[in-house]
């Protein structure tokens, strides 16, 4: 189908369109890359009246290096992370997730702070914001606010944003020496969104796991730090045989219900099988 | 402050041509070339980004066409299969399509030329698993993917080949 009527503006500044927001409300959308909110337009899912097509304004766009961190613009595109070396070098957790989204030609649309806006439960870029434990950056009428990555995530396409507020950009603290990441998901069909994934991050010495930050998607209406696995691992010898018996832990972390894709007790198997091979691949990471 | 508008007076190039346009704000860009300026090679398949049939390229970068609207190719420069094809920059992709039958139905073909076009751009000689996983986000439902991916290997191959000294 097509999408319905509905009006658009095109703003060059955030203000312009924090005004055009606080002006319309929840009648307004704000267009970024456009890869989920036209489908669901087109879908005639979403129908608001009003469209802030942000993709003009520039001070959203791209990766800004700082001392202790990495700020990425909202409009900066999946493909421009993928490519970015920045990025391998201090986010590699991000680097490894990103051709997991999705195919090329969407990744060259795609925003970073689309996925995170929309929220959907089994996106990639909202797991390792927590896993990363990630500074939301929102701008609202009166000014900014900062949210970490564990308070901005409320449920299913459900995020701290308010409907005159935009989301600026997303802080990652940079990556430390001895510190390695992870990153994998089970999908039925290449560039599909995630049955389960799981993003990990954490330091080894010496063969042992310590500050691991481990975070499940896909298996609930949010992602999820697996908490109960984190400290079943803290400061072990993490053997692959160890790793599989303490991913029996998860079933506290997470409780995946049914839907169409997976029953709950499917959902649940993958993810201890998929935490094992994230954990034995963090390992080798760490180790090499 | 900006009013919203329900259409859009804009300016952009289409396979080298300069043009000026006026637009409905919900025509998404593949519904603009194909009626608007009856550029039809850009195929409509699914209408929201699955299978990449409407896949054309802007500012050099392949993207669904289904999933933006007119008025944001805006000062933009968009290239479609019909373009891709007047220029020769592909006569080889569809050379090799035709010869080892990767165009089959040729629903998806404009949208997989493009895509293979922007693949090889990245560099030679990609294997057959990269190729695939390129191609992912491009749908054959003749499911004649193992015809496709030959013919862009072959092409590659080719590349290879006359580049060599």
């Amino acid at each position: 189908m097509k999408a319905p009527r509905f009006s658009y503006a095109r703003p060059d500044t955030i203000a312009e369109a924090i005004a055009l927001l606080t002006r319309f409300g929840e009648d307004a959308r704000v267009l970024a890359g456009g890869q989920s909110l036209v489908p669901m337009l087109n879908l005639r899912i979403a129908a608001p009246s009003i469209l802030v097509d942000i993709n003009q304004i520039s001070a959203l766009n791209g990766l800004t290096v700082e001392a202790e961190k990495v700020h990425v613009g909202a409009l900066t595109r999946h493909a421009h992370i993928e490519s970015s070396t920045d990025v391998s070098k201090y986010l590699p957790l991000l680097a490894l997730a990103m051709p997991h989204i999705a195919h090329p030609a969407i990744r060259t649309r795609g925003t970073f702070g689309g996925s995170c806006a929309l929220a959907d439960p089994a996106a990639e870029i909202p797991a390792c914001s927590v896993a990363l434990d990630a500074t939301f950056v929102l701008a609202g009428p009166n000014g900014e606010r900062r949210v970490p990555a564990q308070d901005f995530f409320q449920g299913a396409l459900t995020t701290a944003l308010k409907s005159d507020e935009l989301l600026t950009g997303v802080e990652f603290p940079k990556s430390k020496p001895g510190y390695a990441a992870a990153f994998g998901e089970l999908t039925r069909r290449k560039g599909d969104y995630a049955i389960v994934g799981v993003a990990a991050h954490g330091f080894i010495s010496q063969a042992r796991l310590s500050d691991l930050r481990i975070v499940i998607f896909g298996a609930s209406d949010r992602p999820v730090r697996a908490r109960h696995l984190e400290s079943e691992l803290e400061g072990k010898e993490a053997s692959s045989e160890c790793i599989r018996r303490a991913a029996t832990a998860l079933d506290a972390d997470v409780e995946p219900r049914d839907d169409l894709h997976a029953t709950g007790e499917t959902r649940r198997y993958l993810t201890r099988t998929l935490a094992s091979r994230v954990l034995s691949d963090l390992m080798k990471v760490g180790v090499s | 402050m900006i009013e919203p508008k329900e259409v859009f007076d804009i300016s952009l190039t289409v396979n080298g041509e300069r043009l000026t346009r006026r637009v409905q704000v919900r025509t998404n860009l593949a519904d603009f070339l194909r009626h608007d300026l009856e550029l039809t090679g850009t195929h409509v398949g699914c209408e929201h980004g699955v299978c990449g049939a409407c896949t054309v390229t802007l500012n050099g970068k392949i993207v669904r066409s289904c999933l933006m609207f007119a008025v944001q190719a805006d000062n933009c420069e968009v290239q479609t299969i019909e373009g891709l094809s007047r220029s020769g920059v592909i006569k080889d992709l569809q050379d090799a399509f035709v010869q080892h039958n990767g165009v089959q139905c040729g629903f998806c073909t404009p949208g997989m030329l493009a895509a293979a076009h922007a693949l090889l751009q990245q560099g030679p000689l990609p294997s057959r698993e990269r190729i695939r996983d390129f191609l992912s986000g491009n749908y054959c439902r003749c499911t004649g993917y193992q015809a496709i991916v030959d013919s862009v290997q072959a092409a590659a191959n080719q590349r290879a080949r006359s580049s060599m000294p």
